[in-house]
């Protein structure tokens, strides 16, 4: 027998959506096999299903030829299917070593034995190049080594089939480099690897094979080699993908936003995190914040939308000081903001839809006149957005956002701001973990505010989004701004050492 | 749609009860088995044993819980946890009681009723205020403070009885002479001590319940109760959320200790030192109720009514402690509808009943 693990059929019903259409997933033993899909495609569901948390309604599960049921996760244990799953499912105050034999520890006695248990995951941490180190902390080691502690887990356990859901999504490019490296070598030892993910590069990379699904349905199976990424992402969204952001000229208008000589010095600390940042942001100009993750970005934004408040230096808005000014007062003066952490900021999650969409303006009217909520008025704006920006869940308005998707959640966020009518919008990383096809979207919205002569601030960690999108790009480097550059005139390279601060741009120096 | 996790919540709630009744027969069958089926009996007729007589008793000793079951679920609606109820229900019932005895005579009893109960929800609202302040500007934890608060409010009701109205003879506070009027419930339920206190306490639920789920002050209040974070990058205040949550919490539980000793049915303040335990019994009232203020309603009238048929089965030579062991059991183990909840969810989500899919419609949270 070929195939290590064979899904046949699949057909999987929830009331009012057919998760899972008749889904075929075939693995080799020995392949990764990509599973390509946009967001709400059926991908987890699919993998639930092969995980044992829900039954098919119609369709079989075949794991080496031999036809099986998997009724809960241990039975899908039992067949050696094990998963790393998006978020992990660590316990932080355990060490790792605790960590990757919870649930199988042996005891001696009734006391907990743990000899054999290190013996043999420094056995398998050599032979997988893993580097575990089994007696720190979860909570005291980085993002990607609490990922390797879950592939340990699987690898302890002798999981032949291994399942990982967005595995890059939480990773910085140097850890994306080595999981590829570490799949690589999973294959090379016979295991089966089903690779869950939206990103067309690192399928590319590392699968053998890739099978696309799209609105439940399958598409097809095709192999990584012979398949070009435009092929693969027009199967997995229906259309032609365009991966070059379309737009023309940008109109650019008078200042909506000046920071002059922003600086911030937190409460103890003896380094400012942001150090005399001025510069304007125009309407009709997507102005763009580059630079490396914990450069000063997330405080910048803060300082301007209100959630903390600048030690030194003014922010001026449409020629008002709103240095001190209240949230409430500048989303009344016209700012919006789709935040960085969209669980933690952008949405109350275990409110609906509807609620959240209101999230603003709940007290203006029509959404409610003297203290009291029109539910009327606010599902029928809710279900117009819903329309609009094509957000999609399981009942619409009522839905309740925890369990939507996170690139319908982001374009609920993003329906909610761009909608709000501000005319300057602050934009950060609002394509984090999305697929090719929303991230088409909201590039294209991003630049429609801009065309509509509204203020656009975009930071982003992405360098291909940077120069793709804005029309003038700001790089900041350890709480400054160290150049201001078109993205015309510049590259990659000439971006990345602004970025570190080995270069500063012309104006900017030292 | 929207009341499927009603339904599962209404559902754990009646198997805690089921639960909880089973265990409670279990005692009694232990300590009296004789007489025990006879007890049992009693007890789960509760409060019908006695005709409308004790249905009209049941409403009336409810409201003091069902008002201290909604100063609980209020405030937890905003995600703080009002274990300080006790001390606002003191305060509210000394103040209520205070001014029943003081103003008696200068000011009419048919408006003295009423200010003695919008006094009691303010002293309540103060006692609350102090700790969602603390909360607010210093996160002092409202658990901590809240249990002082308990111990500072019981100690200075002792003293401010023992100074103002104190009453030799019986070694205890003066009761009231005015009381809450009967509203016309005597009529319905002859030989009850139950009187007006019953409707203002559920009113006032089917305030709280309004106020929570249709205007945008409970929509702010909920939404701070979800997630502070959120709520704050929305532009809502959330000190105001937290103080105005523990405020009207506070307010509701020093109502609940006016209506209480102004009752008509001469209750007074003790000087021994303890909390007044219908403050802590507002805590599974609240668990109960699943947080509702509707369910404070149901659930302060199940306990009233378990209550209530307890004292009856002093008849059966059950020991007035061991009834009180069984009550206890019987409200402990109601009390957990939530864990009960969580099975619930397991088995349904384990076992996807074509109609219990919310969840899962929307494809996991993962992708």
């Amino acid at each position: 027998m070929e195939y290590a693990i064979e899904m046949l059929n699949i057909t999987k019903e929830f009331p009012g959506i057919k998760a899972n259409d008749d889904i075929t997933l075939q693995v080799k033993r020995g392949e990764i096999h990509a599973l390509l899909g946009e967001n709400g495609a059926g991908k987890s569901t699919l993998m639930s299903i092969l995980f044992g948390l829900y039954q098919p309604d119609i369709g079989e599960i075949r794991i080496n030829g031999e036809k099986v049921t998997i009724n809960d996760p241990n039975d899908a244990n039992k067949y050696n299917i094990g998963m790393v799953h998006q978020h992990f499912k660590l316990v932080h105050n355990f060490t790792v070593l605790e960590n990757i034999v919870l649930g199988v520890e042996d005891t001696k006695h009734g006391v907990l034995s743990l000899d054999d248990a290190r013996k043999k995951v420094m056995a398998l941490s050599d032979q997988y190049h893993l580097n575990i180190e089994p007696d720190k902390l979860i909570s005291d080691i980085t993002v990607g080594m609490q990922q390797r502690v879950e592939i340990m887990k699987m690898l302890y356990r002798d999981n032949e089939i291994l399942i990982f859901d967005e595995p890059t999504a939480v990773l910085t490019p140097q850890e994306i480099t080595e999981l590829m490296g570490i799949m690589k070598g999973l294959k090379a030892e016979g295991k089966s690897i089903i690779f869950i993910t939206h990103k067309l590069d690192e399928i590319k990379e590392a699968a053998d094979r890739c099978t696309i699904i799209r609105k439940g349905q399958y598409v097809a199976t095709v192999d990584v080699a012979t398949a070009s990424k435009e092929e693969m992402s027009e199967m997995m969204v229906g259309r032609k993908v365009n991966f070059n952001v379309e737009k023309g000229e940008a109109h650019v208008g008078e200042t909506a936003l000046k920071l002059e000589n922003v600086s911030y010095l937190p409460k103890h600390a003896t380094k400012k995190v942001l150090n005399n940042v001025s510069f304007d942001v125009h309407k009709g100009e997507i102005t763009c914040i580059a630079g490396i993750d914990g450069n000063g970005q997330t405080e910048l934004v803060y300082a301007i939308y209100g959630l903390l408040n600048p030690t030194e230096g003014k922010i001026i808005m449409n020629g008002k000081d709103i240095t001190h000014e209240t949230i409430r007062q500048r989303t009344l003066d016209g700012m919006a903001c789709i935040p960085e952490d969209r669980h933690k900021h952008g949405l109350v999650l275990d409110y609906n839809l509807a609620e959240n969409i209101v999230l603003k303006n709940y007290f203006q009217e029509p959404y409610s006149k003297n203290g009291i909520l029109n539910f009327n008025k606010i599902y029928e704006h809710a279900r117009e957005l819903i329309e609009k920006y094509d957000v999609r869940s399981g009942e619409g308005p009522n839905s309740i956002t925890r369990g939507m998707s996170g690139g319908n959640q982001q374009k609920a966020i993003i329906a909610r701001e761009i909608e709000s009518g501000a005319d300057v919008l602050v934009c950060v990383q609002p394509t984090r973990g999305l697929d090719i096809g929303a991230i088409e979207f909201i590039h294209s919205q991003i630049v429609k505010q801009r065309d509509e002569g509204k203020a656009v601030l975009l930071v982003s960690l992405e360098l291909s989004e940077v120069l793709s999108v804005s029309d003038r790009i700001l790089v900041m480097s350890e709480g400054e701004i160290v150049a201001d550059v078109k993205p015309e005139e510049t590259n990659e390279q000439e971006l990345g050492l602004f970025m570190s601060g080995s270069k500063r741009g012309v104006g900017y120096e030292k | 749609m929207r009341n499927r996790p009603g339904f599962k919540v209404f559902l754990s709630s009646l198997i805690a009860i089921a639960v909880g009744l089973l265990v409670g027969f279990i005692i009694i069958m232990v300590t009296n088995p004789s007489q025990g089926i006879k007890a049992f009996g009693i007890l789960a007729q509760g409060g019908f044993y006695k005709g409308l007589r004790s249905t009209g008793d049941v409403l009336y000793y409810a409201v003091p819980i069902m008002m201290t079951g909604l100063a609980v679920a209020f405030a937890f609606k905003c995600g703080n946890f009002n274990i300080g109820v006790t001390g606002q229900y003191t305060m509210g019932a000394f103040t209520a009681l205070f001014l029943a005895i003081k103003l008696e005579g200068i000011i009419p009893s048919a408006i003295l009723w009423i200010i003695c109960l919008i006094a009691a929800a303010a002293a309540g609202a103060l006692w609350a205020f102090i700790s969602a302040v603390m909360k607010a500007y210093k996160n002092v934890n409202v658990v901590i403070s809240g249990i002082m608060l308990n111990y500072i409010g019981m100690l200075l009701t002792v003293d401010w009885v023992k100074r103002f109205i104190f009453d030799q003879a019986k070694a205890r506070s003066y009761t009231a002479n005015i009381a809450v009027p009967k509203m016309g419930l005597d009529k319905i339920f002859p030989g009850s001590s139950i009187n007006g206190g019953t409707i203002i306490a559920i009113l006032v639920c089917i305030l709280a319940w309004y106020i929570l789920n249709k205007t945008t002050f409970g929509y702010e209040l909920k939404a701070c109760g979800h997630n502070v974070d959120a709520s704050k990058y929305a532009g809502m205040n959330e000190k105001t959320c937290t103080i105005m949550s523990m405020v009207l919490a506070g307010a509701f539980a020093g109502l609940g200790g006016g209506l209480t000793y102004i009752a008509g049915s001469g209750k007074a303040l003790a000087i021994t030192e303890t909390t007044l335990a219908e403050g802590f019994n507002g805590i599974p009232v609240a668990l109960l109720g699943a947080n509702s203020p509707l369910g404070c309603i149901a659930a302060s009238i199940f306990i009233a009514y378990i209550d209530l048929g307890g004292t009856y089965m002093q008849a059966c030579n059950i020991p007035v402690e061991i009834i009180d062991v069984i009550v206890a059991v019987i409200i402990y183990f109601s009390s957990f509808s939530l864990l009960i909840k969580s099975f619930l969810d397991q088995f349904m989500d384990k076992h996807p009943s074509k109609k219990d899919q919310k969840k899962l419609e929307n494809e996991g949270g993962s992708e």
